[in-house]
């Protein structure tokens, strides 16, 4: 059993008991609500006439259904409107922090939390949105929940939950030039498996993890939740600090200091022993594309796509499904594998150091002919912090759309949706079959730069040859 | 929401075989099926796409009709924690599910339904698999207290052994699956956990 790591402290001091079945009952500090999962759980409260226990440890916000092209009200889908409408009616009816639409901090759950100075380290952080695991990049627990566990934090702010193990992913070394912190997890994913991280909170260190900025950070803990582990972490440091300090929920003042003290102080000690252990090394990473239809299925740029026979006897029949649906040859390179649309945005990279490196890419270029390019900023404050930056000028120029915040096209639940067997580079996380709308549209998964490399040439390209051939 | 608690010992049934890894929840109910404000018609969202393009998907085949257990394989339910995929799988019919391995937040979110998420060896289900797919009737029995599935096979009677987390199993057993009751039986004991919390208190 893992001892002195920040999943372990962070645990006792959240602790509330053991229940009979043996699972613990652990205090949630922070939960964030979106249209989607929480309804029904609202629904369930109402109807047994139950009010929420912590209020104030609620925020709420919509994503999801949002309309990029024009966010007015009423929307045109009678659904989604409706969504929004109970959502509303419910953070009214029980005196939960809402960021609206009009609010100036709408966006996705996942990069307002941080943005907003919500999630800090330290903390246990429940959502219903698999993604949660993002929030971990301060030095949290953060996780993923049902809607019937959101009834239970909102009635108890507690949760049922067993302790996982903890393993440490050491990446070391110099990442160079063009591959990020998406391409690290993406190799993690890789190696470990989707599967791999079941039963396992994962703590990411390593020199490559120090030296990465908080959105960087964000990146590679959204991510865990896709390598099967429900949390992944890095332990706070003065990277964390720096971001937190000043934002809108952080404390201020003398009360920072005093936090910055209880922050170091959960961070796992160089004493701590873990359950598992795997190294990476970060200078042998190239930018990694997906080929199939889970995130495990990859390849770095210059590889061939994985001839069946090369593969695990038990990835074997996956591997045969995903080309199928993909529509893909074993033994071809990746590079060159032509789009049809490439989509930059996401809790997993719509921040505004995504932004920027599309905005690089797509400097003084122009979107191939037939390609349609969707640039979705993750939250009204990246919006306007690109605005301010003049991204939009850019992506309009080189023929892109720039959009509302929200989810968009990372999942078909707004008018933003692939179209018949449309295939996508994406800088979301999922490249399930159906996920962006098209039970037969296909998704590749890759960074922002990459995404942005296959808008301007129309197909799979290496980022860091484009880099050194300006067009 | 009922108050009595519902034991679940033993399930009984046909089952259906999924052959296939990392099944996710995207897969089992797509987006359009969150798009509902309740759970009520998830039945009808249960692998729709799946089922739609491919004709002789298992869930299209009249011999699983009225199933109650699903056979899967690795890491199934893996991705998007929406409940609506184990709500529409209970709402479907179905009491169990039998599989080599369960994405965490898909099997915790079986777990608070009061659905066995179980698991057995890689010999185990490939043997179910074959079973299911050569004798639709096949009847068999899962029993979370002895922890075996048993079915008849060739003649004779096959006993195989299962698996689920034990505070699950227990929880399962003795009805407190729903861990709600439970939760709010510490009142008094979370707000002192939450008084300690720095963050509670502002740093102050
Ligand atoms: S951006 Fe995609 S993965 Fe992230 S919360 Fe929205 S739908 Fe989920």
């Amino acid at each position: 059993m893992s001892h002195g790591t920040l999943y372990d402290k962070v645990w006792e001091r959240h602790k509330v008991a053991t229940l009979p079945t043996g699972q613990d009952q652990i205090f949630i500090g922070l939960h964030l609500i979106h249209e989607v999962t929480s309804p029904a759980a609202f629904g369930m409260l109402r109807e047994e006439g139950r009010h929420v226990a912590f209020p104030q440890r609620t925020f709420a916000t919509t994503d999801h259904i949002i309309p990029t092209t024009s966010a007015r009200r009423p929307f045109a889908d009678p659904q989604a409107e409706g969504l929004l409408a109970v959502l509303e009616e419910s953070v009214a009816a029980n005196g939960i922090e809402f960021f609206g639409l009009d609010s100036g901090s709408q966006g996705i759950v996942h990069v307002i939390g941080p943005e907003l100075g919500l999630s800090q380290p330290g903390m246990t952080i429940a959502c219903g949105d698999s993604h949660t695991s993002t929030h971990g990049a301060f030095g949290a627990i953060a996780m993923g929940i049902g809607t019937t566990q959101i009834r239970h934090v909102l009635e108890t702010q507690t949760l049922a939950l067993d302790r996982l193990k903890v393993r440490r992913l050491d990446v070391n070394g110099e990442l160079r030039p063009g591959v990020t912190a998406k391409d690290v997890i993406l190799a993690i994913i890789n190696r470990l498996g989707v599967g791999g991280g079941k039963g396992y909170a994962y703590e990411y260190g390593g020199s490559a993890v120090e030296r990465m900025d908080m959105e960087a950070r964000l990146t590679l803990c959204n991510m865990s939740i896709e390598g099967g582990a429900l949390n992944g972490y890095v332990n706070p440091d003065e990277v964390t600090f720096a971001y937190l300090r000043g934002r809108r929920y952080a404390p201020r003042g003398a009360a920072f200091e005093r936090a910055v003290a209880y922050w170091r102080s959960v961070a796992s000690d160089s004493t701590a022993t873990y359950d598992d252990r795997v190294r990476f090394d970060a200078a042998i990473l190239e930018p990694m594309v997906t080929w199939g239809i889970n995130p495990g299925q990859s390849v770095g740029v210059t590889q061939r796509l994985p001839e069946i026979a090369a593969l695990a006897e038990e990835e074997r029949r996956g591997a045969e499904a995903a080309y199928r649906h993909m529509k893909l040859r074993p033994g071809d390179p990746i590079l060159g594998t032509p789009i049809d649309v490439a989509f930059i945005g996401s809790c997993t990279n719509g921040r505004i150091t995504d932004l920027r490196a599309a905005a690089a890419v797509f400097k003084g270029r122009k979107v191939a002919a037939g390609v349609t390019v969707l640039v979705v900023p993750g939250s009204q404050a990246v919006n306007r912090q690109a605005e301010e930056e003049g991204l939009p000028e850019v992506f309009r120029a080189a023929g892109a759309e720039w959009r509302g915040p929200g989810c968009s096209m990372c999942l078909g639940m707004n008018p933003d949706k692939l179209v018949g067997e449309q295939i996508c580079a994406s800088s979301s996380n999922r490249n399930f079959i159906g996920r962006q709308g098209s039970p037969r549209g296909r998704t590749l998964l890759m960074s922002p730069a990459m995404a942005a490399a296959a808008a301007v040439t129309g197909k799979i390209t290496d980022v860091r040859t484009l880099e050194r051939e300006p067009s | 929401m009922t108050t009595e608690p519902q034991r679940i010992i033993e399930i009984m049934g046909r089952a259906v075989p999924l052959r296939e890894d990392n099944v996710d929840t995207d897969r089992i109910t797509p987006a359009v099926a969150l798009m509902e404000p309740t759970f009520d018609n998830m039945a009808a969202y249960l692998f729709r796409d799946a089922r739609k393009s491919d004709p002789r998907h298992p869930l299209n085949d009249p011999k699983y009709q009225g199933a109650t257990l699903l056979v899967v394989g690795k890491n199934f339910g893996s991705g998007s924690s929406r409940e609506s995929a184990p709500q529409a799988i209970t709402r479907a019919g179905f009491r169990a599910l039998i599989g080599e391995s369960f994405a965490e937040i898909f099997a915790g979110n079986c777990n608070v339904l009061g659905i066995p998420a179980v698991v057995a060896s890689h010999e185990a289900i490939a043997l179910l698999f074959a079973a299911a797919e050569r004798r639709p009737e096949t009847l068999y029995r899962l029993n979370l207290e002895t922890k075996t599935l048993t079915f008849e096979a060739d003649g004779g009677m096959q006993r195989l052994a299962i698996d689920l987390a034990e505070p699950r199993r227990v929880a399962l057993l003795s009805g407190s699956w729903n861990s709600l009751a439970m939760l709010q039986a510490n009142e008094a004991r979370v707000r002192q956990v939450a008084a300690a919390l720095p963050y509670m208190n502002e740093f102050r």
